[in-house]
């Protein structure tokens, strides 16, 4: 049984992940065009994304727990991989440098009376698009280690906290280190994703809950192995003997 | 192609993209040692070492690769 408290960091780390794309659009979009629109978009996109965590969250708790861990197993191990790989290429090239580049400020101030339907649609499909990741680690995450209420709200935290950041300073959202922040959640995916797999097919971990530390000491290294390794490539150098 | 036949394509296609991305090898390498894991354990050899193994290489493989594309 997986504890409360990795739970909680690993769904608050992915949501803070994508919370900092998903509020640079928002706080964006409502800065030129007003925020009424944009948060109403914003809260239209949570309202969806609450949908899909509570269908999927219903229809994954009618899995028995044996077979249940094989499939989220399998799924957080290829979707980490997925952000393992782009935050070692990430931090290798950018080291911990924030998201950087301009604002999304291409759309013009919205003057007229009613809905901005273009904040709108954009603090939408921002918050939805940046969200569905976070939905999807939430909901397997959170079934996979029997705690889905504790999913829930290290994601929503994650969401809380950031967008309250990105409210009150504006700019500093985009120089949270963002690669560093994805390399740490592909690691906790690919630890737990292995981890869970292989007991989903009744195989038995040496140290049973005692391997999950020895499998994130073997990621960790391999990160930062290939992240040097990385870095020694882009520079021409060959890797030390 | 007719609408619903290309909702089901674009679903797929979005899945694909969303869960496999733009690696499909690391999928296939984990789905292959799962495959091989079980088939281990069925015969009572240990078996929980292979993904950990699978997970180093592959990840090893995938970012050569994408470093030599990057040139």
């Amino acid at each position: 049984m997986t504890g409360l408290l990795p739970v909680l960091i690993t769904t608050f780390l992915a949501s803070a992940v994508e919370a900092i794309e998903m509020v640079t659009i928002v706080v964006g979009v409502g800065a030129t065009r007003g925020w009424r629109s944009t948060l109403i978009g914003a809260a239209s996109g949570f309202g969806l994304l609450a949908v899909i965590v509570l269908v999927l969250g219903a229809a994954l708790s009618r899995v028995p727990i044996g077979p249940l861990r094989l499939i989220v197993g399998a799924l957080l191990l290829v979707f980490g991989l997925q952000w393992f790989r782009k935050g070692i290429m990430r931090v290798a090239a950018r080291g911990l440098a924030g998201i950087g580049g301009q604002d999304p400020h291409e759309a013009a101030e919205w003057t007229g009376p009613g809905m901005d339907w273009t904040a709108w649609f954009l603090a939408f499909k921002g918050v939805v698009l940046e969200g569905l990741e976070v939905a999807f680690i939430v909901v397997t995450f959170g079934a996979g280690a029997n705690h889905l209420v504790a999913a829930v709200i290290g994601g929503v935290g994650a969401v809380v906290v950031v967008g309250g950041v990105g409210l009150i300073l504006h700019r500093s959202v985009r120089r949270i280190p963002r690669s560093l922040l994805q390399l740490i959640v592909g690691i906790l995916l690919t630890t737990f994703g292995t981890f869970w797999a292989i007991e989903g097919l009744s195989i038995e971990w040496p140290g049973g809950d005692a391997a999950i530390p020895g499998l994130l000491v073997l990621y960790v290294a391999t990160a930062v192995t290939y992240i040097t390794l990385e870095r020694n490539r882009a520079l021409g150098l060959r890797p030390a003997a | 192609m007719p609408p619903p036949l290309s909702w089901i394509v674009a679903i797929g296609r979005f899945l694909y993209d969303f869960i496999v991305g733009d690696d499909w090898t690391m999928a296939v390498a984990v789905a292959t040692g799962l495959i091989l894991s079980a088939a281990l354990n069925a015969n009572h050899i240990a078996a929980w070492w292979l993904i950990p193994v699978i997970v180093v290489l592959m990840l090893g493989i995938s970012l050569r690769r994408a470093s030599g594309r990057r040139r």
